[in-house]
């Protein structure tokens, strides 16, 4: 097949062998009447109907009571839960993200003292349930009534009472970070052995030295594997925020709407109201994953070099779990041969 | 080429202590015996090749170097400095890591796998270790590193990912990330190896330009024409011990041993 126009002569559409083209001519784009999918069209049908219908009939039911709903979800108590809800999520996910990538790096790292350490923290927080942790901290004050600094057997050189210090906000997010942080060591320790050893050793010929190698070259190319789950766990967090009346904080979504609806003796509208405000969050923090995924993405997958450097300006796919996935190459003019680099030990 | 690699090399060349000198180097992994008492001497300024066979340890001997693995037994020297060790009153004492790090920088270091940074640009590649581990100011090391690009022939490739420039291209950019360090010493680990053949040349065009600047580099190829062409001496490594050595002409056309022949008759 010589193709005249070389432009067409790569293009999925060409016929291959099959169809006679003149020499002369440019491969003609296929025409054929597509296979159908009458089934496809069938089960949407029923299940648009079944949606519909249970649409339907929630409007109508009294017991979902829409009214209370429409009056609640902007209940400045609703609204101020929410906000407690998100700022919980935000601090115990940021606490967790930092000493999660603490604790990995020092599983990693060639200092057993460092590692047994990091184990010996993981054994503890993720062996024992989040509610249970929970309850803990809000027993904390009569556990260790004062938290003195100083030299052990000695006069302390400063001392303070726990329960006027902490307060369960606070506490909330201790316990939620400090479990969650054990779930992030494992998420960023897989994430680092995710990347080539030749970068490491490639880093340390160059003199770099264990922290700038770890800092520099590793922990960001291993973000494109700790993010999406990073995404589960921020989702998750924002959930298990819900458990934080154990301690007892009673600020956040869940609790404040249970506690008015005990009041009003009405706990499905304001269910409602809750899980709206949960799925809103939850779409917010999606939109945010799949911008980061995209920065993370650099010099992977479909995108065009940046003449400009500086800033990239990313386009096309972002690859989850694409390890070691081909890459696509852009005709650059030169015969493309990037993938070696990804060849498996 | 005016480049700070030949003034340095030829102002250096009449020092007598060997650039890299090697007593009965030794390095096993567990009970596994890879390197049995190797002995040899790189003068400033000299290509060596190490040719042999896979799993003769032709690379454990490169790495060992660069101190990417730890001796096991004999004394390895750079440019007058134990490599990982610090000798006092006849002990041995191991290096700290960042003792370990400034040796290293001395020492470029050049991968059969590229093992370019593929979330740098080109420029970023070159530049990174300049600018974090000397500290140097920017300007100048962007200056220097798209000087580099430009010696390696790939000044309109700077702002390109790895993923983005082809296999020649990314080894390319490898060596001018090893000489933005300022090395005086070059090790090659089978540079060409991943290579498609087409792309070869390319590489080797380059590493030539580096010998003959006067830039001390260690190769392990099997590239017997670069070796023919460019190295001052050869040595042929079988299971981790030097079978043979001396001049490449020589020793290319006259195997003395028969297991030297009996390689060279496979890559001819």
């Amino acid at each position: 097949m010589s193709a005249a126009n070389p432009q067409s002569a790569g293009r999925g559409t060409s016929p291959r062998g099959r169809a006679e083209i003149p020499d002369d001519a440019d491969p003609k784009a296929i025409k054929a009447i597509k296979l159908r999918h009458p089934y496809r069209i069938v089960f949407a049908v029923l299940l648009v109907l079944t949606f519909v219908l249970f649409i339907i009939d929630a409007a109508q039911r009294p017991a979902y009571d829409w009214p209370t709903v429409g009056q609640y979800v902007f209940d400045r108590r609703i609204t101020q839960a929410a906000f407690n809800t998100l700022l919980l999520t935000v601090y115990a996910m940021v606490i967790a993200i930092v000493l999660g990538v603490l604790l990995a790096v020092m599983r990693l790292s060639p200092n057993p003292v460092v590692k047994s350490v990091a184990w010996f923290y993981l054994w503890v927080f993720r062996g024992t349930p989040v509610y249970v942790q929970l309850v803990f901290w809000g027993l904390i004050a009569v556990i260790y009534q004062t938290i003195d600094i100083g030299i052990p057997f000695t006069e302390p050189w400063y001392s303070f009472s726990t329960q006027a210090t902490l307060s369960t906000f606070v506490l909330a997010v201790i316990g939620l970070s400090l479990n969650e942080a054990a779930y992030m060591a494992e998420i960023v320790r897989a994430g680092l052995l995710s990347v080539d050893r030749g970068q490491e050793e490639a880093a340390t010929a160059l003199g770099m030295s264990w922290s700038q190698t770890m800092r520099r070259v590793i922990l960001p190319q291993s973000m494109r594997v700790i993010i999406p789950p990073t995404g589960n766990e921020v989702i998750s967090m924002l959930k298990t925020t819900s458990l934080v009346t154990a301690i007892p904080f009673g600020g956040e979504l869940y609790t404040r709407s249970r506690d008015i609806s005990a009041e009003t003796f009405n706990p499905i509208p304001l269910l409602i109201v809750a899980s709206i405000w949960y799925l809103f969050f939850t779409s917010i923090l999606m939109v945010g994953q799949y911008f980061l995924e995209k920065r993370f993405s650099r010099g992977i997958g479909d995108r065009r070099p940046d003449k400009n450097s500086g800033a990239p300006a990313p386009t096309g796919t972002l690859s989850i779990a694409g390890v070691s996935q081909p890459t696509v190459l852009h005709a650059t003019g030169d015969t493309g041969h990037g993938s070696g680099r990804r060849q498996k030990r | 080429m005016t480049d700070s690699t030949s003034t340095r090399a030829s102002s250096a060349s009449g020092s007598a202590v060997p650039m890299v000198f090697a007593d009965g180097v030794s390095k096993s992994f567990g009970s596994n015996t890879v390197l049995k008492s190797i002995s040899l001497e790189v003068q400033r300024g000299e290509v060596m090749c190490l040719v042999g066979p896979s799993g003769s340890g032709k690379s454990t001997f490169l790495r060992l170097i660069n101190h990417l693995e730890v001796l096991s037994a004999g004394r390895l020297s750079v440019d007058g400095d134990l490599v990982g060790y610090r000798e006092s009153n006849g002990k041995l004492y191991e290096l700290q890591p960042k003792e370990a790090a400034r040796q290293r920088r001395d020492i470029g270091m050049v991968f059969q796998k590229f093992n370019l940074f593929p979330h740098m640009t080109a420029l970023q590649n070159v530049s990174e270790a300049p600018l974090r581990v000397k500290g140097e100011p920017r300007a100048r090391v962007e200056e220097r590193a798209r000087a580099l690009l430009d010696r390696v022939g790939l000044a309109d490739r700077a702002d390109y990912y790895p993923a983005h420039l082809s296999g020649g291209q990314q080894q390319r950019v490898a060596i001018a990330r090893a000489l933005a360090m300022e090395p005086k010493l070059m090790l090659f680990d089978e540079p060409t190896s991943a290579l498609d053949p087409e792309l070869v040349g390319e590489v080797l065009d380059v590493m030539k330009g580096l010998a003959s600047d006067g830039m001390t580099m260690i190769v392990v190829t099997h590239e017997m024409g670069f070796a023919r062409e460019v190295a001052d001496s050869l040595v042929f490594m079988d299971g981790g011990v030097v079978v043979e050595s001396g001049d490449p002409r020589e020793l290319l056309g006259n195997p003395k041993h028969e297991r030297t022949r009996a390689f060279l008759s496979k890559v001819l």
